[in-house]
């Protein structure tokens, strides 16, 4: 199994006659998604790969005669708050948000009205998710080709904030025979649809998941939330974790952001040091090196190397 | 975007919530007047970007206006923390009966604002929370529905503080919530938020920041409303000549991200790195290793030859380095080849041997054959995904240290 897609996941794109949208929609038709349509306002009747393109999210529903599951949105920040009401109020319920420099309070009214009609929001500022030889939804792991090189299926759960480490740490597992159950690259901002703690119960209800892989950077209590999920919940899942940026610790990198905008430390808890010291606190194993994770998987799940 | 106070003030003030009549200064005999006009005992307060300001001699009192002219004088002078003050703030000595706290910050777990109070104002409120929890009230507002009074009330009440206090001080905290959302702030405090001896509940001081990428759409506030200029560079540290050069380069060609930074790098390991993720990782393999990085970098969304031809001359020109390393993690939107053509183009342009110059190449992904085939004529140690990004930084500090040292 997997978690939030499954073979007959359909999902549409929404801004899907931008270049990167018609890149992406290309990818995710060869890796076998369902895409039932494209939505850009203004373009109706055109056509993305094959993939009719409609006014509104309406029509594109209208079209396909059923509900449709998802949409992955990429159109450009000041309109991305716009087009996710857009989708949730016409019944979709997993919206990945590929959008970045997205004010958080627009951000926070998205996860407020998807909570409010039970809908479930990835990223935004993320790639996407990806479930090995089953479907694609989003930029991760590039073109069909890439994605199968990096990701083939088996029992580890991937969880990152960066798009890129995701596929670099699927990648690992594969190459080390252990391979990927679902993963997600659940985005790099201060405020995001879905944290690891909220990813959690998903994949502990999935028989495929035997071990979790998160990737962590400092900034916001994320990591704190999943470690006080794992002492709350009795977790069967070991989780094996890794966390970049240790030198912005450094006095002189204080107030400073690198690499995602939600990676600035503001408090004290959110530092490198204090976030491994919590996360070892509640039973987390964090490697110091990104190469050991695989190893230590094998360890956790009681497999030989 | 962080505010001066006397923005902050202003920006408390259109919300509605009373301030005293202060006035903003930037010489001293604006000082004098602003004094004169309030007539009684002022204070003069330093306007800089950074704490500390009554320790550092920013904030001082004055009972006539010359004395106000001369503090301000001395005050307008005063470098505090490497900050020269943009003016100074003339506010009438206020006659304070109880400091109280009122703020409103982002949870992020909850994904909601969160408004804190306390009646134990004037002091850090992380302080007070450590201190005396029982002193800090809390309540969450909604980001869709109108905020509503009774919720501040709701928080206030459960400090214990009750009376025509707990009436004076709610449209306060529920205005703070509104502003809050409304101008895309990231932080909104009042601290103190003073009780007067008539009563009366006033901002005697305010701090306020704005989210970076709200900036564009609150121009009505920033342009018309504090008359903030376009090019206004508030920045807490100045943008060395590297990340000057870096941003220029970025700009210039809308291919690709490129981003480079300095600030508290000094070693002899260039890095031409990315991407967010991969950067971060890299920087702390390097470091770990006993690397010295001479900058930090970011490549993404597929940059042109000139884009990443431009970012590696710039690092190789940064004084003390003497190699650069180039890495990523496994990129699919990036091309290999084409990164890999801008580093050597950028040796080549210097001078510079890139077999030489190149401690690795560790770029996998997409074009990564052609990539390595460029790479492979040029005499660079470049390697694949089965090659980790920890060895890769590895390979890269063992080369830069064992020059001259190697047997």
């Amino acid at each position: 199994m997997s978690i939030l897609l499954t073979k007959e996941t359909t999902f549409i794109v929404q801004g899907i006659t931008g270049r990167e949208a018609v890149n992406l929609t290309r990818e995710c038709l060869d890796y076998g998604s369902k895409i039932v349509g494209g939505v850009t306002p203004g373009r109706k009747g055109r056509e993305v790969h094959g993939v009719p393109v409609f006014d509104t999210v309406a029509q594109a529903v209208e079209h396909h005669g059923a509900p449709i599951d998802g949409s992955v949105v990429t159109v450009p920040p000041a309109f991305t708050k716009d087009a996710v009401f857009e989708a949730i109020l016409n019944g979709i319920k997993l919206v990945v948000v590929v959008t970045e420099r997205i004010p958080r309070g627009d951000v926070a009214q998205m996860v407020e009205l998807a909570d409010m009609n039970g809908a479930r929001i990835i990223g935004p500022n993320c790639l996407g998710l990806i479930v090995p030889e089953v479907c694609k939804m989003g930029g991760i792991g590039g073109p069909a080709k890439d994605a199968a090189k990096a990701y083939a299926p088996g029992p580890v759960g991937v969880m990152s904030r960066s798009g890129g480490m995701t596929t670099e740490i699927s990648s690992s597992l594969t190459q080390s025979g252990l391979g990927v159950s679902t993963a997600v690259s659940i985005g790099g901002d201060a405020i995001i649809g879905s944290t690891y703690a909220e990813l959690m119960p998903y994949f502990e209800a999935d028989e495929q998941t035997k071990a979790i892989v998160i990737y962590t950077e400092p900034g916001g209590r994320m990591e704190a939330q999943l470690a006080e999920w794992v002492k709350d919940n009795n977790s069967r899942l070991p989780i094996v974790a890794f966390m970049a940026g240790k030198f912005m610790d450094d006095e002189e990198m204080k107030g400073m952001s690198f690499g995602h905008a939600g990676t600035i430390v503001e408090g004290k808890e959110d530092t490198a040091t204090e976030k491994i010291a919590r996360l070892e606190a509640a039973g987390i194993r964090v490697v110091e090196r990104i190469d050991e994770i695989p190893t230590v998987v094998k360890e956790k799940l009681g497999v030989l190397a | 975007m962080r505010f001066f106070e006397f923005e902050a003030r202003k920006i408390v003030e259109l919300a509605g919530i009373p301030v005293t009549k202060y006035g903003f200064c930037t010489t001293p005999e604006e000082a004098r007047a602003a004094a004169e006009e309030i007539g009684g005992p002022v204070v003069i307060k330093s306007q800089v970007l950074t704490g500390g300001r009554m320790k550092a001699g920013g904030v001082k009192f004055a009972d006539t206006p010359e004395e106000a002219a001369e503090h301000a004088e001395a005050i307008l002078r005063l470098e505090i923390n490497g900050h020269m003050p943009r003016g100074v703030l003339v506010d009438p000595k206020a006659e304070v009966k109880q400091e109280y706290y009122a703020g409103v910050v982002w949870d992020g777990t909850a994904k909601r604002p969160l408004m804190l109070f306390s009646d134990m104002g004037g002091i850090d409120i992380e302080e007070v929370a450590r201190t005396h929890p029982d002193h800090v009230g809390r309540g969450h507002v909604s980001n869709l529905f109108p905020i509503p009074d009774f919720e501040a009330k709701q928080a206030i009440a459960t400090t214990g503080v009750t009376g025509s206090q707990l009436n004076r001080a709610t449209p306060v905290l529920a205005r703070l919530a509104r502003l809050f959302r409304e101008n895309d702030m990231t932080l909104a405090e009042i601290n103190p938020l003073a009780e007067l001896t008539d009563g009366s509940f006033v901002a005697l001081d305010a701090h306020m920041e704005m989210e970076n990428e709200a900036v564009g759409r609150q121009k009505k506030l920033l342009r018309k409303e504090l008359r903030i200029a376009e090019d206004d560079d508030r920045e807490p540290y100045e943008h060395s000549k590297f990340e000057e050069a870096v941003a220029a380069i970025d700009a210039a060609d809308h291919r690709g991200v490129i981003q480079g930074k300095d600030h508290g790098f000094t070693g002899n390991l260039g890095l031409v790195i990315g991407a967010g993720g991969g950067s971060l990782t890299l920087t702390d393999a390097v470091r770990s290793q006993g690397g010295k990085p001479a900058n930090y970098s970011e490549i993404g969304g597929n940059p042109s030859v000139a884009k990443a031809c431009g970012l590696a001359k710039e690092v190789l020109e940064k004084d003390g380095v003497e190699k650069i390393a180039v890495m990523m993690s496994i990129v699919s939107n990036t091309r290999v080849d084409i990164v890999a053509r801008g580093v050597i183009k950028a040796c080549l342009e210097l001078g510079k041997d890139p077999g030489e110059t190149i401690a690795i190449f560790r770029i996998p992904g997409a074009w990564e054959d052609e990539g390595f085939k460029i790479l492979a004529r040029y005499g660079v140690e470049y390697c694949d995904r089965s090659v980790s990004m920890w060895e890769a930084a590895g390979r890269a500090v063992a080369k830069i240290q064992g020059e001259g040292a190697a047997a």
